[in-house]
């Protein structure tokens, strides 16, 4: 099967609507065909991946730890806007810490967040064959 | 690359997320609610900027739905479904800013 570049612009917070599980679920079944996937996060999107997220008083699940299996599915280009931090006062350090292992350099475990201006985004977006918007 | 922006940018940020990523090449199209921002780009120098360049669209039938076609910036072209599809294909990969 040939392969495309897919990438998935995550611009929501995660429990106030669906989109955001809605994505990962998206983003999982287009691993599962093998294909080159990758994620942005924009807007309030950034939150979707901030460490320490606790849902047990809404009463919804608690998908942030998925993006910790991510990399196991190799998905490893996380990209995220540093614009979009500096708005909300976030910084890389909010952030889960989600790696992969790189099976070309011994398993070695490797972060797979990359922060980027959204200069930088906009010319890794236009590289891709589809653009898919939560 | 084409984005389309579905949304007013009185009622959403999509349009402004899409002005933060653009590239110099790639066009906007508004569609749906987006043609809203067509009609007054006062509020958007950005957009207002693009549309300059002659890379702001907006589609003529939801426009025209809106009652908005008198106030349309000059600078901005309509296009029909046909005109749409000209332009998903000219520019390749399409995101739209839902």
């Amino acid at each position: 099967m040939a392969t495309k570049k897919f990438m998935y612009l995550n611009r929501k917070a995660s429990y106030g609507t669906a989109y955001a599980i809605e994505s990962l679920e998206v983003v999982l079944i287009a691993a599962a065909f093998e294909q080159d996937v990758s994620l942005a996060f924009i807007d309030d999107g950034v939150y979707q991946i901030i460490e320490g997220q606790n849902t047990d008083g809404i009463g919804m699940k608690n998908f942030s730890k998925t993006f910790h299996a991510l990399g196991d599915y190799d998905i490893n280009k996380l990209y995220v806007s540093a614009e979009s931090l500096e708005e909300r006062g976030l910084t890389a350090d909010d952030l889960m810490p989600l790696v992969y292992e790189d099976e070309d350099d011994d398993w070695a475990e490797k972060t797979s967040v990359k922060i980027v201006s959204n200069a930088e985004l906009s010319k890794i977006m236009s590289d891709q064959d589809v653009c898919l918007s939560f | 690359m084409l984005h389309t922006v579905n949304k007013s940018s009185f009622e959403r940020n999509s349009l402004q997320s899409c002005l933060n990523i653009i590239d110099d090449t790639s066009v906007i199209l508004l569609i749906e609610d987006g043609v809203i921002s067509a009609a007054n780009n006062a509020n958007s120098p950005m957009l207002a900027d693009l549309a300059t360049q002659g890379r702001v669209y907006a589609l003529q039938g939801d426009v025209d739905a809106r009652g908005i076609s008198s106030k349309v910036a000059d600078n901005i072209k309509l296009v029909d479904y046909a005109g749409f599809v000209d332009l998903v294909v000219e520019h390749g990969t399409a995101v739209s800013w839902v």
